[in-house]
């Protein structure tokens, strides 16, 4: 067991857990933020994509105890109070879900971009979003989201 | 995943300490998204884990020779001016590992030390002449990177050492590399074959040739013979296409749905022309 104290979501955070937990586990069971989904627990699908110290990372490929000290944010980490983060809005808006369970991945990958690079073109957008993976093959709907929220489109 | 002890030293020399105190029961992890793959399927199972994230080693710099930290993030280096500057087909070979996510987490030293044969920094590395700096608490070592690998999953390392650097030297004058990843599947794939390629010109003739090969066999390999069979020959069509079909017997991929090893090896014997024609046309020259 080891304790580690990352800030999720802003909030300090002080728990013991087994040194092989992984961040998603930490972050689904220890913390109860389920919004991060496991879809192939091997770094393919970006299902599980969570920000550490700003950077997307595979939360199933990421040993908890790597996360001590550090930054997390989540897909529960974006919205202020009722006011959804201008991402979300969009994919709502522009219809870039559909069954959903990829959607907390894809925001959070679109999330990375945008922190990096704020007016991605089509083909940066698409590049970058490769990595997540969408079962419903909703990926026109999805970049269109990503595009409206970053032509600063949607209202929140 | 099999329980393990982490343990996260603050230096490189504590780092070699406790490799030394723990063994073959030990290993290192830097970003994690080669092993953890292997622990979770049970191919690894060390007692031991020794993080390597707070170790100094994520300096990328060098004027010539580059030196690459080995925990300087692909992600880093493929964003890199210095690595665009001067060795701009790594950066080309390591924008197509896998995602960006990936990039983020997988290193340079993980990279090689992982010796997966499939991936594309090894090849790249191989055809730049590459070397792997190695500590011990027995000194410090270089090896070339093309003596690094030994087989499937397995390189020189013994289990008291660790890379601290991958170090690329000064390009040949007017020297062009090419890397090409075959994917006739999803852009995010393991190459069905990938050829990186290199080249230069003096009086006329080829010079400083490196023809590397990523899933093409049990490890990231050089095809010597293809070199050898263009050095100090003429950059003709001609000349290409028949040293290309001797990298046939260089490599030994194996079937799987990437592909038959049958069609492998032709793709292989294509890839090879194809980067070859298109590092010489990238440099200005006119292939007769």
């Amino acid at each position: 067991m080891k304790k580690i104290t990352p800030r999720v979501n802003g909030q300090a955070q002080s728990r013991e857990v087994p040194d092989n937990r992984l961040l998603i586990d930490f972050l689904r069971y220890d913390l109860g933020l389920t919004g991060t989904k496991e879809g192939c627990s091997v770094g393919v699908c970006g299902a599980c994509t969570v920000l550490l110290n700003g950077q997307p990372v595979s939360s199933c490929l990421t040993l908890a105890v790597t996360a001590d000290g550090a930054e997390i944010t989540t897909i529960e980490g974006l919205a202020r109070g009722d006011k959804l983060d201008p991402l979300q809005q969009a994919f709502i808006d522009y219809g870039g879900f559909q069954c959903g369970i990829c959607t907390p991945g894809q925001i959070m990958a679109a999330k990375a971009l945008l922190n990096s690079n704020p007016h991605p073109s089509k083909e940066e957008i698409q590049d970058w979003m490769m990595g997540n993976l969408c079962r419903c093959t909703g990926y026109y709907k999805i970049i269109e989201s990503i595009q409206a929220a970053a032509e600063g489109k949607v209202r929140v | 995943m099999n329980s393990f002890t982490y343990v996260e030293p603050a230096g490189v020399d504590e780092a070699l300490a406790a490799l030394v105190q723990y063994g073959d029961e030990a290993k290192l992890i830097a970003g994690g998204t080669g092993l953890i793959n292997l622990m979770k399927q049970q191919l690894v199972q060390p007692s031991y884990l020794i993080g390597m994230r707070r170790l100094p080693l994520t300096t990328i710099a060098g004027n010539g020779e580059l030196r690459l930290g080995a925990l300087a993030t692909l992600r880093a280096l493929e964003n890199s001016d210095l690595v665009r500057r001067q060795v701009p087909m790594l950066a080309q070979a390591i924008h197509l590992v896998a995602t960006v996510r990936i990039r983020t987490q997988a290193t340079i030293g993980g990279a090689v030390s992982h010796a997966d044969p499939a991936q594309d920094t090894p090849p790249a590395l191989l055809a730049l002449d590459a070397r792997v700096k190695i500590r011990s608490p027995r000194g410090e070592r270089e090896v070339a990177l093309d003596q690094f690998f030994t087989g499937y999953y397995e390189t020189v390392l013994q289990p008291d050492e660790l890379v601290t650097e991958v170090i690329v030297p000064a390009q040949p004058a007017g020297s062009s590399a090419v890397y090409l990843k075959f994917l006739p599947q999803t852009h995010d794939d393991y190459a069905t074959v990938a050829v990186a390629a290199r080249v230069a010109m003096a009086g006329g003739k080829l010079s400083n040739v490196r023809v590397a090969l990523g899933a093409a066999g049990s490890t990231p390999i050089r095809a010597r013979a293809v070199e050898d069979a263009l050095t100090n020959q003429a950059p003709t069509l001609k000349n290409l296409r028949e040293a290309a079909a001797l990298v046939e017997g260089a490599v030994d991929p194996t079937s799987d749905f990437r592909g038959s090893a049958g069609y492998k090896r032709e793709m292989a014997v294509v890839f090879v022309r194809r980067a070859l024609e298109q590092a010489l046309t990238a440099a200005g020259h006119k292939l007769a």
